[in-house]
């Protein structure tokens, strides 16, 4: 099990569903314009605990998902899920919403809590690219291809000024480690909903490798 | 981990006929003016087929009033209301980029001869 990580929004009805993302493809809608979309094979995920302002101090739902062989779950974990009567998952997440008054411990929750055309955001880690250089991590032009440059075509240029201030600025854009951090795409529109399959087609990109674990959530910036 | 297919599977058409870069097609296109569609024929030779599954893509080129035109279609896409083989061409190549830079009768393609074996 994954750590139980806490998002933000308490005074929001939150709507949340856990997934898997599967690729992307290309679908036509109903104008006949062609779409790209990235599938999730979202669900089915089931409310393990439900926190109440009078115990908790907050209201949030904590939704889990994913199969896990039962011997890799430690007791306590195996204990919070035979509390909520359910068989063990990989991931578990809270969400906090304001209506999570309305969740039962134990209850399943499946694609269908996302209509069409809704807009959603996606929460994923987003694919790792190792050390990068400035062009690739920021965008950077990097120096020329000729007039006299040599071996420094994809570097940054100059760092600062020289005695004045006589450092480098903190936070001042340079390579290093690349991707690898969790990112989250707002307002990403939900093509198509398969709530037999449990697949949720979401128009564009979304961050994250093939495999990996995605939280969609119904957009803050409705 | 989870198979695209059966997303693709739901666009895929089937009845696209076996057609390969060489061969004149009469692709119908389908029109939408206003609010009434009307279905347009283009003739052209295809140029190539590029990709595979749903993204698979083919080009046609004609030649329109001296002016060369190629239109690049989306093989599944619904767009297409039928898809005509007018006729087979003998040709080597894949991709028939080289016709771009030929003109007259040294632009056309040899029609494939029927008593040669099937493909």
């Amino acid at each position: 099990m994954s750590s139980v990580k806490s998002v933000q929004g308490a005074a929001r009805e939150v709507r949340g569903l856990l997934g898997e993302k599967v690729g992307m493809t290309q679908v036509w809608d109903d104008q006949n314009r062609l779409i790209p979309v990235t599938v999730v094979k979202a669900g089915p995920c089931v409310v393990t605990q439900v926190r109440t302002p009078a115990r908790d101090g907050y209201s949030a739902v904590q939704i889990a998902f994913g199969a896990i062989d039962p011997r890799k779950v430690n007791k306590p974990d195996q204990g919070h899920f035979a509390k909520a009567g359910v068989t063990p998952r990989r991931h578990v997440v809270e969400l906090r919403t304001a209506d999570a008054a309305s969740y039962t411990a134990g209850q399943e929750i499946t694609a269908e809590v996302f209509e069409v055309g809704e807009k959603v955001d996606v929460t994923a880690t987003s694919k790792g690219h190792g050390f990068a250089g400035v062009m690739k991590r920021h965008g950077f032009h990097g120096l020329r291809a000729s007039h006299g440059v040599e071996r420094k075509h994809r570097s940054p240029g100059s760092i600062g000024a020289c005695a004045t201030p006589g450092r480098v600025f903190k936070g001042l854009k340079m390579a290093g480690r690349m991707g690898g951090v969790r990112v989250t795409t707002q307002n990403v529109t939900v093509q198509a909903v398969d709530a037999e399959k449990g697949l949720v087609l979401l128009k564009g990109a979304v961050p994250g490798a093939r495999g990996g674990l995605v939280l969609i959530r119904n957009a803050v910036k409705g | 981990m989870t198979s695209l297919d059966a997303v693709d599977a739901a666009s895929l058409r089937s009845d696209v006929p076996g057609f390969q870069a060489g061969d004149t097609l009469k692709v119908h296109v389908k029109v939408v003016e206003g609010n009434r569609t009307r279905v347009q024929v283009f003739q052209g030779v295809c140029i190539r087929r590029s990709g595979s599954g749903i993204k698979e893509t083919f080009t046609v080129r004609k030649v329109s009033f001296g002016v060369g035109v190629e239109r690049t279609f989306p093989l599944h896409t619904p767009v297409i209301e039928k898809i005509e083989v007018a006729t087979r061409g003998d040709v080597r190549r894949a991709k028939l980029y080289y016709v771009r830079g030929l003109r007259g009768k040294a632009a056309k393609i040899k029609e494939k001869r029927e008593s040669t074996p099937a493909r």
